[in-house]
């Protein structure tokens, strides 16, 4: 029981810290798709700014101008989407699957070019735990969730703004209604464009921040296609949530639950590559058991033309 | 109708100041002239009726003067002053409020919540919902518009949501309200609620805009009447000193048929389609038809009414064997086909014009003549052998265009270059040609002009002459009354009555809003 318990404490808090890169790419997921416009890309801007995060600490030596450089490369990589899928009305599977690809081949071409090899970069500066004072104390729980980076206190905060902005604010009203009837926002004088560039652009910087954490905060170094998936399983968190902010954080922290039960469960029982499978199973089940009964937003991936 | 005393308020209104002009109005699309050098005038306090056939151009002046669309040249004057409206914004800055034919509500989201979008009232940050409810109350309260501010509108009935289309320009401070064929989707009930909030509000200064192509109505409610066909004016008249058929004439710009005319129905025909206890179920899965008995004899037409999503697709679906029943049975001649596909019930002598044309009547990017053999294509003479013979296609398909009034009857036109009169013809011609014992029509004019109903409706006494047995579902009172032997009502997916074609509105609607039904019981 002492041992439970014992391991508990660093479950939890390995659930935590693998959690927030998927829910902030799923924040981030749910203003671009309640706009209207699907972002698969996710993965890809999360890679992108991983890497970038970490460039921008190489050389400046500072994990904030690394956070910077990612917040950036994720906003410019998800405007390019917005103006692909908004402005040229390309298909938003295919614009996000451009995306991944760049953010593939481009992070593999410049990790030679920048690092001098692939692989793994050099280690940079990253985001360091900081224990808050008191809470941090509470037995079990404090240490899980109050002794960790600045990052993942920020994720904490997000999910409840997220669900203000969204259901409470008339920016949140007009989002949600670009993503269903956008011919109501337009006819009702609200710019259909201008909402879902925000809705994208948001999307951008959320998952900029889930990459930067995972190059930065979980690790303090880029590898080559180190996202893993994980931009997927924002997205699947963020159906299974019912593209709702506290649903779509509730359904990360179970995939990251999953993964960090994959990492820690006694490996000499069951193979590695079987419990590796794990959170991505988890996120098939979860798709397939929910996604029939989740409602999406109706005008989702359908670009938007004035008569 | 509503009542509204013509005879002073005509007078007064002659003198009211003029809120809009429209002057010289030109719009081209391509080589169309949708809009060709149109004016209109609108006075303050009056009820002005835009009429028109399908494509004739009242829309796209609308959309012009709702700033959807910008003109190629003629100028708009609110006020007496001149205009210039580039988007919706600048339309609702000046007062000016659209109601669409198809409404532009979200809804998930609630009434007050699609009343205020765009226009939110703020405390902070954040969106002050106490106040929308309260603002959205106190505008239902003055008009006499019932309507739950709290309620989520995919949870309204069509009527309801009309409303809510309403209060969104009263919200936004309209003057000018534009109502783009408001009753279509009414009951005769509700449309005369419509027309006594309408009277409620020009009473309170607004002037409202009221396009429709049909005529009974605007006799009713409006004070002037601009005819447009064409793209052009063709009179400007007062609605006191005219009558249905001037209307219809200056409209269609012949002399209309407004009557159908009909033998009497022979009687003691054959059953030839029926329908016992059928249960049919929706695309969401609810129970859409429970448990639907019916029976269409030859020589007769049996008129469904109803207002629309009672069930009647899904109903003639199940009968066409294009949908899975899910209990009871379907009869043709007397042989039980609940299991038989569309294919083969259509070899028994079905003949089914779907409700919606543009995507189940018609593959809209194929040739007429490939649409004209699309379920006869694996039949000679259109192949033989696994061989598919085009000259065949083609020439039968020149042959029914030319019976059927097809404009162009050109076999090689795409099907989706049509207007929708002339589209709805084609599956006519299609449908009818192959002589069959049954036929079901849903919705046959819909979206059709009014030359275009003339045809279907002659069409189908033709056929009724001819012994068949014609199952008739329509939205439109009118049609159903003047073309039906009998009329059955389906409300919520069930028969609620029948009656014959002399009922009076009254009883139809009570029936239709699933009342009365012990009264005729």
């Amino acid at each position: 029981m002492e041992d439970f318990l014992g391991s508990l404490g660093p479950l939890l808090a390995s659930t935590i810290r693998f959690a927030t890169p998927l829910v902030f790419a799923a924040l981030g997921g749910l203003f671009s798709e309640r706009s209207g416009v699907v972002n698969i890309g996710l993965e890809g801007l999360m890679l992108i700014s991983a890497f970038t995060g970490v460039v921008g600490a190489w050389y400046s030596g500072n994990a904030f101008v690394g956070l910077g450089f990612g917040l950036a490369a994720g906003l410019i990589f998800a405007l390019i989407h917005a103006l692909m899928c908004i402005t040229f009305e390309a298909d938003q599977i295919i614009s996000g699957t451009a995306i991944i690809l760049l953010a593939l081949g481009g992070t593999g071409f410049l990790m030679v070019e920048i690092f001098g090899s692939g692989g793994t970069s050099p280690r940079v500066p990253g985001f360091k735990e900081i224990p808050i004072p008191l809470l941090s104390d509470i037995p079990l729980f404090g240490p899980a969730l109050f002794s960790q980076s600045l990052l993942v206190y920020l994720m904490y905060a997000l999910i409840p703004i997220t669900w203000f902005v969204v259901y409470r604010t008339p920016f949140g009203l007009r989002l949600r209604a670009t993503g269903e009837v956008p011919e109501a926002v337009d006819t009702a004088g609200v710019s259909v464009t201008r909402m879902r560039y925000f809705g994208v652009a948001l999307s951008g910087i959320l998952a900029a921040f889930g990459g930067v954490y995972l190059s930065m905060g979980l690790l303090s170094a880029f590898s080559e296609g180190m996202t893993g998936g994980r931009g997927f399983i924002a997205l699947a968190a963020l159906i299974f949530g019912r593209w709702n902010p506290i649903g779509a954080a509730g359904a990360a922290l179970l995939f990251g639950f999953a993964q960090a039960v994959t990492v820690r469960a006694p490996q000499d029982v069951v193979p590695n590559e079987f419990l590796q499978m794990i959170p991505y199973v988890l996120t098939i089940v979860a798709l397939v058991a929910f996604a029939g009964r989740a409602v999406a937003p109706a005008a989702i991936g359908k670009p938007y033309r004035k008569e | 109708m509503s009542e509204r005393e013509t005879g002073g308020e005509t007078a007064g209104v002659a003198e009211a100041p003029v809120v809009l002009e429209m002057r010289g109005v030109t719009k081209t699309f391509g080589p169309v002239r949708a809009n060709d050098d149109i004016s209109i005038t609108l006075h303050r306090g009056e009820i002005l009726g835009l009429l028109g056939e399908n494509g004739a151009g009242k829309s796209t002046l609308m959309k012009i003067l709702y700033g959807l669309y910008s003109p190629d040249s003629g100028s708009v004057f609110v006020d007496g002053e001149e205009v210039r409206i580039r988007d919706p914004k600048d339309a609702v800055s000046l007062g000016i409020g659209m109601v669409h034919q198809h409404f532009t509500l979200i809804p998930p989201l609630t009434v007050a919540e699609n009343i205020v979008l765009g226009a939110e009232p703020r405390k902070g940050a954040s969106l002050d919902m106490e106040k929308a409810i309260k603002s959205t109350e106190e505008l239902c309260e003055r008009y006499g518009l019932r309507v739950n501010p709290r309620s989520r509108v995919a949870d309204l009935s069509v009527g309801e949501q009309q409303r809510v289309e309403i209060l969104k320009t009263l919200y936004r401070e309209a003057r000018i309200l534009i109502l783009d064929e408001p009753t279509a989707v009414l009951t005769p009930q509700e449309t005369e609620d419509l027309f006594s909030v309408l009277d409620e509000l020009v009473s309170d200064g607004l002037s409202i805009i009221l396009i429709t192509h049909k005529l009974g109505e605007l006799l009713g409610v409006s004070d002037e009447i601009t005819i447009i066909r064409d793209g052009k004016v063709v009179d400007t008249v007062k609605t006191a000193g005219t009558s249905e058929g001037d209307l219809a004439r200056l409209m269609v710009g012949r002399e209309v048929l407004l009557r159908v005319e009909k033998e009497p129905a022979k009687g003691g025909g054959e059953v030839r389609l029926a329908a016992e206890n059928l249960v049919v179920r929706s695309n969401t899965g609810a129970v859409a038809a429970g448990g639907v008995d019916l029976a269409v004899c030859a020589g007769e037409i049996l008129g469904i009414a109803g207002v629309d999503g009672n069930g009647q697709m899904e109903l003639a679906e199940a009968l066409a064997g294009v949908r899975p029943a899910e209990s009871g049975a379907v009869y043709i001649d007397g042989r039980d086909v609940t299991r038989l596909g569309a294919d083969a019930r259509q070899e028994l002598g079905l003949a089914y014009v779907p409700e919606d044309r543009g995507t189940k009547g018609l593959v809209q990017d194929f040739t007429l003549s490939e649409n004209n053999a699309l379920k006869t294509y694996d039949e000679p003479p259109f192949s033989k052998w696994g061989w598919i013979f085009p000259k065949a296609m083609r020439r039968s398909a020149a042959e029914n265009l030319r019976a059927y009034d097809v404009r162009p009857a050109n076999p090689d036109a795409r099907a989706g270059s049509l207007s929708g009169g002339n589209q709805q013809k084609a599956i006519l011609a299609r449908e009818l040609s192959g002589d069959p014992g049954v036929i079901i029509a849903a919705q046959p004019t819909r979206g059709v002009d009014v030359g275009a109903i003339e045809f279907i409706h002659r069409q189908l006494i033709k056929q009724r002459a001819e012994g068949k047995a014609i199952l008739l579902i329509s939205l439109e009172l009118e049609e159903v009354r003047s073309l039906s032997d009998r009329i059955l009502v389906l409300y919520a997916g069930k028969i609620v009555g029948e009656v014959g074609p002399d009922a009076t509105d009254e009883q139809l609607g009570l029936l239709m809003a699933g009342r009365g039904m012990e009264k005729s019981a």
